[in-house]
């Protein structure tokens, strides 16, 4: 008769909270309250808010002037509930982005997105390996733009008036129980209102134990090379970048 | 034709039927969003007067969608029954709702009735039902189906085993499928969500999910969640494919977003049928829906959420399922809100699903963006277990780290079964008792017929 297997050695084969035991058939206090933590975290994430000052002095080393938007949301409730004005400036920023212009450029867009305290604790890591690449290549780079209570799309109005031949937008993903601190980038060329999110493409999972900030903006730069050569950006443009080591320590 | 209602001195007045409907809704996000909602509460009790008094036989005269535009209207037309409608052909809406809680809606009335319903009277219904009518009209609809084992028989609740993992590693899989096993989940099915679309992919976990249920004798089926032509080309190439899953919605356009139409629907069927893999039955297709689906693919024509919802569950029963559930608190805050709302939807879908004589379960969950919490959940839980609720999911630790979102956990299914004396389906339930698994679990272990070396868990 083989010895009995711990239901416990089931956890080194996932990440999943398997293993946990039972308590009658509730969950054990402490499998209980690791998920109550988890899901605070998460929470705390999505209604946390965007320190502007402070990202924009994290960012100043990037060299770049910057410049802090907003869309027509009100408040983080007002962001959950109506996406379309997540997407849409707010008057008095549609017109002071159009002065100057900066025609033709590469615009970054830092967003919030639903996990403002992730793109505090990220962006500027990121943009920090993004920004001498893209500059590398030969891309003249628009003023950074912060947006607040901002969605994927509000970058389309922001490069629209800017002008910019083509925008990513980074932006806080959704938190999971798992992870928190979690980026998107999202890559559209001849950003205009009415973009669908078909003509985008999409680097997500950017985060420690994720992808890794390095790897996120080489694969950015794959991106942007190949949407220049290929004339557009969303599902015709299929990521065949060669493979690279992707995951952060 | 239009409909008027005076509330409080103040008179009110709906165009269409489309409009009646939305503005009768209870509230929820998603109809504010889309403009159609009733703009305040005297409103909206104004028009659920409205539509109590509206005879059911004007559904018949005025569809949301018209015919000519939409193929799920056609579907729900074309299909109509007016001899299983008869019985009810005389009421109003507000006398079907007496009718559905009276002792003559037993369970052999509700059954012959279902052919007659088409789902716009259903929905209609439940827009002026309160949760305990929802609970209790449900509780009443039996609906069984069978694949390798006998689902929906009284007393009974069955739990879906969900074993996500977020690269689809099989190790990972195969850990989430025993921890599930050992907490008596999986009757319903062990169906994986693949992180990818990838044939291979598909097939390679489809071959891992095919050799767990062999290896252990389990009488139940499997299925990979991927597209239905990924589905049929998995078949094609000789995979072993128990059920054919597929998302569905509520209007053509709906569909289209998904990539499917009714006609490669039936093909999907056939294919899978081919095969002859069911044992005791062939219900073999499997569908997940949800309010909202259609709005966020503005494919809605401007009909509330609910009501495209109750649309989709008519295109669901042409196709005898094995599995219905709505994936009720995934889709977001901007259509279910909060709590409420996503409890209030939950109870709505299982009631309209039952009605109209599909094999109901509930995927009971939220995302980190939704207000709600696990008290809203087991809130769910236990009002959707007392609806007589077919199955729910099982996610290790209610946390599925794939698809980032919380559902119900293996632990919650053991706990609605113990407050409800509800058991897992009958085949199943004896394949636990001679694995020896509750006593293998309250011990800590896993028993000896789930060795987990027979899946290279070494």
């Amino acid at each position: 008769m083989p010895e009995p297997v711990p239901w416990a050695a089931l956890r080194r084969f996932t990440a999943a909270r398997v293993g946990l035991g039972r308590a009658g058939h509730g969950l054990p206090t402490t499998a209980h309250l690791d998920f109550q933590e988890a899901h605070a975290l998460a929470r705390d994430a999505v209604h946390s808010a965007l320190d502007v000052p402070r990202l924009a002095a994290d960012l100043a080393p990037l060299g770049l002037p910057v410049l802090s938007v907003a869309s027509q949301v009100a408040d983080r409730r007002d962001y959950l509930l109506r996406p379309d004005l997540g997407r849409r400036l707010r008057p008095a920023d549609q017109a002071r982005l159009a002065a100057p212009p900066a025609p033709g450029t590469f615009l970054l867009v830092v967003a919030d997105g639903l996990s403002a305290s992730a793109v505090q604790a990220g962006a500027a890591a990121l943009l920090g390996h993004a920004v001498p690449l893209l500059r590398g290549a030969g891309l003249a780079l628009a003023p950074l733009v912060i947006a607040e209570q901002a969605r994927v799309a509000l970058g389309d109005e922001i490069g629209e008036a800017l002008g910019a031949a083509m925008v990513a937008v980074l932006i806080g993903e959704r938190p999971g129980l798992s992870a928190t601190d979690s980026l998107g980038i999202y890559l559209t060329l001849g950003p205009r209102r009415g973009r669908v999110d078909a003509e985008r493409n999409c680097i997500s999972n950017i985060r420690p134990g994720g992808l890794a900030p390095e790897a996120a903006a080489a694969k950015l730069l794959w991106l942007a090379g190949a949407a220049l050569r290929l004339g557009a950006t969303g599902v015709a443009l299929k990521d065949e970048q060669p493979a690279v080591p992707l995951l952060a320590p | 034709m239009g409909f008027t209602q005076a509330i409080g001195g103040t008179r009110f007045s709906f165009p269409d039927l489309r409009c009646l409907l939305a503005r009768a809704t209870p509230p929820r996000s998603g109809d504010v969003l889309a403009g159609l909602a009733a703009a305040s509460a005297q409103e909206r009790v104004a028009a659920q007067r409205a539509l109590a008094d509206l005879p059911l036989a004007h559904f018949l005269a005025e569809a949301v969608i018209p015919h000519e535009a939409d193929a799920v209207t056609r579907l729900i037309q074309d299909r109509h029954d007016r001899a299983a409608f008869a019985p009810i052909a005389h009421l109003t809406v507000g006398g079907f709702r007496d009718w559905l809680l009276s002792e003559a809606a037993d369970a052999a009335a509700l059954a012959a009735l279902r052919p007659g319903l088409m789902p716009e009277m259903v929905a209609a219904v439940s827009k002026i039902m309160r949760l305990q009518d929802l609970v209790a009209v449900a509780a009443k609809c039996r609906v069984v189906t069978r694949f390798r084992n006998t689902l929906g028989l009284p007393g009974r609740l069955s739990i879906r085993l969900q074993p996500n993992d977020p690269v689809d590693d099989p190790r990972g899989v195969a850990a989430a499928v025993l921890d599930g096993l050992l907490l008596g989940a999986g009757d319903a099915v062990i169906g994986v969500n693949p992180a990818t679309d990838n044939v291979e992919t598909v097939m390679r976990l489809l071959d891992l999910l095919d050799t767990v249920r062999e290896r252990y004798a389990i009488p139940t089926q499997t299925c990979v969640l991927s597209h239905v032509t990924t589905t049929m080309l998995a078949i094609e190439r000789g995979a072993p494919v128990d059920l054919v899953f597929q998302s569905i919605g509520g209007t053509e356009a709906a569909n289209r977003s998904f990539g499917v139409t009714l006609p490669l629907l039936a093909e999907a069927r056939e294919a899978a049928l081919a095969l002859g893999r069911g044992t005791l039955g062939d219900n073999l297709m499997y569908f997940e829906t949800g309010q909202g689906s259609a709005l966020s693919a503005e494919a809605h024509h401007g009909v509330d959420q609910q009501t495209i919802e109750a649309r989709a569950y008519a295109v669901a029963r042409g196709f005898a399922p094995l599995l219905v559930n709505p994936v009720v608190g995934f889709i977001g805050p901007e259509y279910l809100f909060d709590g409420k709302q996503i409890t209030r939807a939950g109870l709505e879908d299982h009631f309209c699903g039952k009605l109209l004589g599909l094999p109901m379960g509930v995927d009971v969950c939220y995302t980190n963006h939704a207000e709600a919490d696990q008290d809203d959940m087991d809130a769910l839980l236990t009002l959707l277990g007392v609806a007589g609720v077919t199955y729910i999911m099982g996610v290790p630790g209610a946390d599925d780290v794939m698809l980032a979102y919380q559902s119900t956990s293996f632990h919650d299914g053991l706990y609605l079964r113990a407050a409800l004396g509800r058991r897992p389906a009958p085949e199943f339930e004896a394949w636990m008792q001679r694995m020896g698994i509750e006593r293998a679990s309250g011990e800590g272990r896993l028993p000896a017929g789930l060795a987990p070396a027979l899946l290279g868990l070494g």
